[in-house]
């Protein structure tokens, strides 16, 4: 089992010397900054592309350099401080979450765990560090950053940007749950949590195949983490103006902007390291291509499985509407987290018969058995149940009050509005008529 | 290494703890103070772990916090829902026994 | 001194030094005077969100130490459950009960004299009861750390009965907020949209 093996692949790490370290640091940095500004820009193409608009033009070739622009932009308005903020907190928010997004990105692998590749003559691994407990901390820097908006949103000291912040806190608490459920069957299935340790145990088959639900789940997790369309009600313009970023300016809003950005590309990361494979080649390359899963080239696999699911998240936005806040909750607390608990126990179940040394014909019996009976009984459930009678056919629609409450309200479907008191419209002859008149009387 | 350092360290964390609670009049940082209390414990429970050997004392430590969190989900529903009736927050107003 | 090292345990006085620091010593005096700091404005600053934002520094500094203490999965629980989920409940709370911005009026009673009586009574009952018990005890950070796998192992092995029953805690807290919480007035409440009949309806569109 590679279980055993789990603490000597890790020796590959922590052995660079620190001009290394420092060299990996900055390119993960400068990696996150420059897939922001890239990723910023095909947003609005392909958006734009989806509504059948041309998106930005203007700067540089086919508008590549628009980020850059708007960064500079950015850079130069004026710096506001609201009088009624609490300046400490308020400056200090979106330090708090911009800076959890980068560090996330430490223990993401760009290939082997193995002294694959030579830097200036060192012989090193494609991965900054790893720990033994890497997930666990992925999901503990994602927890702190939480934090930048709940605090951006209660320091500005305004009602809308509070809203905002309470919103997101209890948003992110909730999906977190769903997306620690799901890494919990990948747990299961790779007996580790060090990241390096999880691709390897992709080897013949990835975890989205092997776990399809906790796939989904974390998928849907982590949309809602990074409060991206659908899901993105802490900022939903349409209700709380900008949400918890309403009342920020200039930089301190360009960091808020980095840090979602930075999330969605390190959740990303994540969901290809622990679903699709990581940093290796795509199933048809690998076959006939011995080399694909060595040198610099698993880099390039895992780049593109982030583009690809920014891609997604881009789509995503562009084709589903906002879901209302409690539809949001309902769609987390009563669906996803029931979900993956069920879904846990299955895989747990699972992984315990095939330990056991149970062939998959009684693996497969011993789970599915349970589970086609317990659906089985839901449906005759369903069906026996008495359904729940008709309404009564809707009351015939009331009178239309507008001040019903004592404050004005719009009508309720089924209410008609009552006709607008106007002035009785004046057609051309008539005026003429009219001022004839006038002129009659007046002379 | 001296294990000492570290007692003293929960002690005193302990000790702020303690007498916060004595000061404070929000319920909810008087569940703050309460939290540093358990943490503190929970320091001095860590170390006796490596003092030994074994890792019993970490997973009381675990436990501990597992309790807290609980401890503070249902707390925080009982805050809010006083906060609800009485619109104070402060546990000098909630001295009746009824809402 | 050498009394002192005679009477530590069985490993070997040569191996200690209690005098000249490790620089895992002054790590742990650097984060521990920044807990204790931290502690102390959390407990009194009259400004409530600030208080939850002092509890945080504390709460991470001791994650630190128990890193330092080589127990690394509590260490990252600690930021997962503390820092991630229960000073964020307790920041939701504040914000949930109007917590102001600038200072409360009313964030402490007219406990200090009792609070500081409470407070040196306990710290030097505590203090003398570590120094006396634990003066010339010793840890032997080469152990077996605690690493997840290990951590593991123990629990679902020696703990696995106290492990259920907090599992049933924490399912009776679970029911218990929701209870708490629940509207009592019954159908008042505008009913909130069904979410199938939403997702059905986007399908069409």
């Amino acid at each position: 089992m590679h279980l055993a093996a789990a603490y000597d692949t890790l020796a590959f790490f922590g052995r660079d010397p620190w001009w290394l370290v420092l060299l990996k640091a900055v390119f993960c940095f400068a990696f996150l900054v420059l897939t922001v500004l890239i990723a910023i820009v095909w947003e609005r193409k392909v958006v734009a592309w989806m509504q059948l608009r041309i998106g930005p033009n203007r700067h540089g070739p086919w508008g590549l350099l628009q980020s850059l622009a708007d960064g500079v932009k950015l850079a130069l308005k004026e710096d506001l401080v609201v009088k009624g903020a609490d300046k400490a907190v308020y400056i200090l928010a979106p330090i708090v979450a911009a800076i959890p997004a980068f560090m996330s990105f430490a223990v993401i692998p760009f290939g082997p765990a193995g002294n694959e590749v030579s830097i200036f003559g060192t012989r090193t691994p494609l991965q900054l560090t790893d720990l033994p407990i890497a997930l666990l901390y992925i999901l503990a820097t994602a927890s702190v950053g939480i934090y930048g908006i709940v605090l951006a949103g209660w320091s500005s000291g305004s009602t809308y940007p509070l809203l905002g912040g309470i919103r997101s806190s209890a948003q992110m608490i909730s999906y977190e749950i769903a997306m620690g459920l799901s890494f919990a069957a990948v747990f299961i299935y790779s007996g580790s949590m060090s990241t390096s340790e999880i691709v390897a145990s992709q080897q013949p088959t990835w975890f989205a195949v092997l776990l399809p639900v906790s796939f989904i789940v974390y998928i849907v997790a982590m949309v809602g983490e990074t409060n991206r369309a659908p899901f993105d009600l802490p900022e939903a313009e349409g209700e709380l103006v900008g949400g918890f970023n309403t009342e920020y300016s200039s930089l301190k809003f360009a960091m808020f902007m980095l840090a979602e950005y930075v999330n969605m590309v390190t959740v990303s990361a994540v969901a290809s390291t622990l679903f699709l494979g990581g940093w290796r080649a795509p199933w048809p390359i690998s076959t006939f291509w011995e080399g694909a899963n060595h040198g610099w080239w698993p880099m390039l696999w895992i780049v593109l499985k982030i583009q690809l699911l920014l891609f997604f998240f881009i789509w995503l936005r562009g084709t589903l509407p906002r879901l209302r806040y409690d539809q949001f909750m309902k769609l987390g607390w009563k669906v996803l987290i029931p979900v993956s608990l069920v879904w846990l126990v299955m895989v747990s179940a699972v992984r315990a018969l095939r330990n056991e040394g149970y062939d998959f014909t009684k693996v497969l019996l011993y789970v599915g058995a349970p589970l086609a009976a317990v659906l089985l009984v839901a449906l005759i459930a369903d069906v026996v149940r008495k359904k729940p009678e008709e309404p009564p056919a809707a009351a015939p629609p009331a009178a239309f009050d507008p001040m019903a409450g004592g404050y004005p309200v719009p009508p309720l479907p089924g209410q008609e509005l009552p006709p607008v008191p106007r002035r009785r419209r004046r057609t051309p002859q008539l005026q003429d008529a009219l001022n004839g008149a006038d002129h009659s009387e007046g002379s | 290494m001296n294990p000492v350092n570290y007692l003293y360290l929960a002690a005193l964390l302990f000790t702020i703890g303690a007498s916060g609670v004595v000061i404070r009049r929000n319920a909810i940082v008087l569940f703050m103070c309460v939290e540093l209390m358990l943490n503190a414990s929970n320091l001095a429970l860590v170390t006796f772990s490596r003092l030994h050997g074994n890792l019993d004392g970490q997973i009381l430590a675990f436990f501990t916090m597992v309790v807290a969190a609980a401890e503070v989900v249902v707390g925080l529903a009982i805050i809010v829902s006083i906060f609800r009736t009485r619109h104070s927050a402060s546990v000098d107003d909630s001295n009746l026994m009824k809402l | 001194m050498s009394t002192l090292l005679a009477a530590a345990g069985s490993l070997e006085p040569a191996a200690r030094s209690y005098l000249s620091p490790t620089g895992q010593e002054i790590v742990f005096l650097l984060v521990g005077v920044l807990v204790l700091g931290a502690a102390v404005v959390s407990v009194t600053t009259r400004q409530l969100v600030h208080a939850a934002l002092w509890l945080v520094v504390a709460l991470g500094g001791l994650a630190v130490e128990f890193l330092l203490l080589t127990a690394e999965f509590v260490a990252w629980v600690q930021v997962l459950v503390y820092l991630g989920s229960v000073v964020v409940l307790v920041l939701f709370g504040l914000m949930l009960t109007r917590a102001p911005i600038g200072r409360s009026p009313d964030a402490d009673s007219g406990n200090r004299p009792a609070a500081l009586a409470v407070g040196a009574a306990s710290a030097a009952t505590l203090v003398t009861l570590v120094v006396d018990a634990f003066r010339s005890s010793w840890i032997d950070l080469s152990g077996p750390a605690g690493t997840t796998r290990l951590t593991g192992e123990f629990l679902f092995s020696h703990w696995v009965l106290p492990f259920e029953a907090l599992s049933v805690l924490l399912l009776a807290a679970l029911v218990g907020a929701i209870v708490l919480s629940r509207a009592k007035g019954d159908g008042t409440k505008p009913r909130p949209g069904n979410l199938r009949t939403v997702l059905t309806k986007t399908k069409e569109r």
